[in-house]
């Protein structure tokens, strides 16, 4: 497979495409292009791009069968789904199938490019470690995984059951290492309604990008993480324990872990 | 006129009373012309007995002339006709009409019949049968009667004259005559007036029965037939003024109710198909929409961070790109209302769910003073909804009630208990299987969003699929083939061909062929394979009797809505609180509960308050 761009976008509207192709050139990619989900898949067999931007509904068939082409071909792509049809069913089955990230149409420059930022330090991270794990036989992880028991959302948020029926909510480690350091952390407060696939935290990084999580449960907060509104820096250090964000009264957990990813190996 | 129901009672009540005062009448008439007649008869006896008494003395001294001028001058009296002294033989021996003295009388006649008819002659008689009642000539009117016999005497036989033998013993008798002829007319006066009272009282009535028939019959039966009328030509609004508490003040009461539902459910069905319709083009318009947008948010937030240095376009470009995040929120908004997704249902307790939403909410609440009064029913069962979608129901109606309330304060009244609702109209065949098992359900064939029966039909040379509707009762059933349905077509599985047509049965309202479906598990479903014809049987559903649903009445003091916005408010873009909402809010509300079978409905009084009344299934039928 030949290098031929960085990223591939996919989108039967010419002005998407072509908006894209503008945004992602500031950060200095490569950007090529597909009308629909047939020529897609022919580039994509062709050739190898570390990231690719693709919307769900096109005339000839929708995004999850990129998603599900992906996944045949073994190929390691981050995808960043996008759709004007922006449900949260879209939101959460996109990354249930294996994408990284979903950001609905209308979007702007900067939330697109921090989305791409976080799939290109994703694959960077990716690289690396496998070039790691090629040297090493001592695996030596660049992250913190998940631990057991603890179910996610992508890669990207995560709960825990507590036994009293609430459970907590955070950040996984593998996105906080997809973006600079954290500079700001923006929560919702206690008493207020979460849905799954809608964003919950919004972080933002030394480098003034905001990077936006998507909330695995829906259900209302009962308790936001005190020490970490002090001290910020406690979700990069401990985020699975410490650094937990939100306690939470979930509506319909039993249907919405259908979703949710158990296993604690991550994508990579 | 015959066929008017006042003109039959009025016939019903003069016929009875016609009748009554008949049998009266004629009782009365025949008891009082008896009277008079036993009057005249005791009269007639008395006369005789005075006559004989007073002629007495002159028989026994013979001097006939005497007895002769008595009887003369008894005879002239008006109602006497005729007095005569008859002897043993039968031969007149004194008459007030002296051309008939020695003549001889029959035995047969009237005034002899009595005592010979009988071979040997009587002696003695009763009063009765010495008086008798007859017309001498058709012509004249009707003469009484009465013989009274002259008994032979011990002085009789002594006197001197030695007329009359000792062993002799009647010697004559005495025949008075009266006229009745006043007595006749005094009781054909009376039978008239009889007559007369009769027929006035016939009148009377009814005129008195026509009277109430119009004012408590026809007048509101014809205020009623003219509301059917209003009804049938499509006006459900239609409703009939206060008409009493009678039977038929109780009809009206009930044929308002019964339009008051229908034009409820219509309404709800009319907003359930708008609802589809506008959820189909609003998700339609918002991904159309979405994308052009994006060109917009992209380029302009693109133009933004490319001129940082230029504070003239950077203002300019702000604008632009605030402005297209308010319509990114606006387009969001409409897919939240569009949002077709199945509910994700989970068992949940409906009382929870109301005391998640208050918790949720309970600040808002507590800063508008708005106290919270929750009778919630601690027996109410558990229900399979979307807590979520629920919930957020729940809160958005509680805040919509905290805004009517205002920042005076107020009370907002949660109810919820159990209710039983008939299933006819809701419950949906799932399942419809032929008698080799294939299945009738047709998924690409949807009725009111349901996946619809299909039965295949050959009539004559054609054949075609027609497809019924899956909610019993609803009867919205496609029969588009393009061709005539004859009386010997067909109605077959698409799979198999085998016939769907019951053997047994007809349809008992038009005689067609009924179609049976095996519904798996829940008995046969039978409906007539007429087009014209809505006859159906689930005896499964039918038997189950009324469908549990729990009630859950949201009621808040605040100000009202006026019954004009009343009906738009489920309409969405439809608000009353201008800038502040996209007036998407209750249609999605509507949208949610209409995607558990259930249904909203909202009563409200301006000053006074406003309730919501939300009905949701105990068992989901989808």
């Amino acid at each position: 497979m030949s290098k031929a761009a960085d990223i591939l976008v996919i989108d039967d509207e010419q002005v998407v495409r072509d908006a894209v192709v503008k945004i992602t050139m500031l950060d200095n990619y490569t950007v090529d292009a597909a009308a629909n989900v047939k020529s897609a898949i022919e580039k994509i067999s062709k050739n190898y791009y570390a990231i690719i931007i693709c919307d769900i509904m096109m005339p000839d068939g929708d995004g999850f069968q990129i998603l599900e082409e992906l996944h045949n071909r073994n190929i390691g792509s981050s995808v960043i789904m996008t759709t004007g049809y922006s449900t949260v069913e879209n939101a959460v089955n996109s990354l249930y199938n294996g994408a990284l990230d979903f950001i609905p149409k209308p979007f702007t420059v900067d939330e697109l490019l921090s989305s791409v930022f976080r799939a290109s330090k994703y694959q960077r991270i990716k690289k690396k470690q496998k070039q790691f794990l090629g040297k090493n036989d001592d695996v030596e992880l660049l992250y913190v995984t998940c631990p057991a028991k603890y179910l996610r959302l992508g890669y990207a948020s995560w709960i825990y059951e507590e036994r009293v029926g609430s459970v907590l909510l955070g950040v996984c480690d593998l996105f906080l290492k997809t973006i600079e350091s954290v500079k700001e952390i923006e929560l919702l407060k206690a008493e207020e309604v979460l849905m799954q696939g809608i964003s919950c935290i919004s972080i933002t990084s030394i480098a003034e990008r905001i990077h936006k999580i998507l909330s695995p449960v829906s259900g209302r907060i009962v308790e936001v993480n005190e020490n970490l509104l002090n001290n910020s820096s406690l979700i990069e250090k401990d985020p699975y324990f410490e650094g937990w964000v939100y306690r939470v009264i979930p509506t319909d957990i039993e249907y919405e872990k259908k979703h949710l990813i158990k296993d604690s190996s991550e994508l990579l | 006129m015959f066929k008017k129901i006042g003109f039959r009672l009025i016939f019903a009540v003069a016929l009875t009373s016609l009748t009554i005062i008949g049998v009266f009448a004629y009782f009365n008439v025949q008891s009082h012309s008896r009277g008079l007649l036993h009057e005249v008869e005791r009269h007639a006896n008395q006369l005789g007995e005075t006559v004989i008494s007073s002629t007495r003395f002159d028989m026994m001294l013979n001097q006939r002339d005497r007895i002769q001028q008595v009887i003369n001058s008894i005879g002239t009296q008006p109602q006497i006709r005729d007095v005569r002294i008859l002897n043993k033989v039968g031969k007149i021996i004194y008459s007030s009409d002296t051309t008939n003295i020695n003549q001889m009388v029959d035995k047969k006649a009237e005034s002899c019949y009595a005592c010979h008819s009988a071979n040997a002659p009587l002696e003695k008689i009763s009063i009765t049968a010495r008086t008798r009642i007859f017309q001498i000539d058709s012509g004249s009117s009707r003469v009484m009667g009465i013989i009274t016999p002259i008994y032979n005497g011990k002085s009789c036989w002594q006197a001197a004259c030695h007329v009359h033998p000792k062993d002799q013993k009647v010697l004559g008798v005495l025949d008075v005559t009266i006229s009745l002829a006043e007595v006749d007319e005094t009781i054909q006066k009376s039978e008239l007036e009889i007559v007369v009272f009769a027929l006035v009282a016939i009148l009377g009535v009814g005129l008195l029965i026509g009277f109430f028939v119009r004012r408590w019959v026809s007048l509101p039966i014809n205020s009623l037939l003219s509301a059917t009328k209003q009804v049938s030509m499509g006006n459900l609004n239609y409703s009939i003024k206060n008409m009493g508490d009678d039977e038929i003040g109780m009809l009206a009461y009930s044929f308002n109710n019964m339009t008051k539902k229908l034009s409820e459910a219509r309404m709800q069905l009319f907003q359930s198909d708008k609802m589809a319709s506008l959820g189909r083009l609003a998700a339609g318009v918002a991904h159309e929409i979405n994308n052009p947008l994006t060109g917009v948010l992209t380029y302009s937030s693109f133009l933004l961070k490319r001129t940082q240095d230029n504070a003239e376009y950077q203002e300019d470009l702000k604008v632009i790109v605030r402005e297209t995040l308010r319509c990114r929120e606006i387009v969001k908004s409409l897919l939240d209302f569009a949002r077709q997704t199945v509910p994700k249902k989970n068992y949940a307790d409906i009382n929870e769910i109301i005391e998640r939403a208050i918790g949720v909410i309970e600040n808002q609440l507590s800063l508008n003073k708005v106290k919270i009064i929750k009778e919630l029913d601690n027996y109410l069962p558990k229900i399979t909804v979307d807590a979520n979608q629920i919930q957020q129901v729940f809160i958005n109606l509680f805040v919509n009630a905290s805004d009517a309330i205002g920042e005076n304060g107020g009370a907002l009244t949660v109810t919820t208990h159990q209710i039983s609702l008939s299933p006819y109209g809701v419950a949906q065949i799932k399942k419809a299987l032929c008698p080799k098992r294939h299945s009738l359900i047709d998924n690409d064939f949807k009725i009111g969003g349901l996946p619809s029966l299909k039965v295949k039909v050959i009539s004559e040379n054609n054949d075609g699929i027609i497809h019924l509707d899956p909610v019993y009762g609803k009867h919205r059933n496609h029969f588009d083939l393009g061709f005539s349905v004859t009386k010997d077509a067909k109605f077959v599985c698409p799979d198999c061909n085998i016939s769907l047509i019951l053997n047994n049965k007809r349809c008992p309202e038009c005689g067609s062929a009924l179609l049976a479906f095996e519904t798996n598990g829940q008995g046969i479903y039978e409906v007539c394979s007429s087009e014209k014809n809505n006859w159906e049987k689930w005896e499964f559903v039918d038997s189950a009797g009324l469908s549990e649903y729990i009630e859950i009445k949201i009621n808040d003091t605040g100000s009202g809505i006026n019954s004009e916005d009343l009906s738009k408010i489920f309409e969405p873009f439809f608000s009353t609180k201008g800038q502040k909402g996209t007036g998407l809010g209750l249609a999605v509300i509507w949208g949610i509960i209409d995607n558990h079978n259930g249904t909203i409905t909202v009563e409200s009084e301006v000053g006074k308050g406003t309730t919501f009344v939300i009905r949701l299934p105990l068992t989901q039928q989808r």
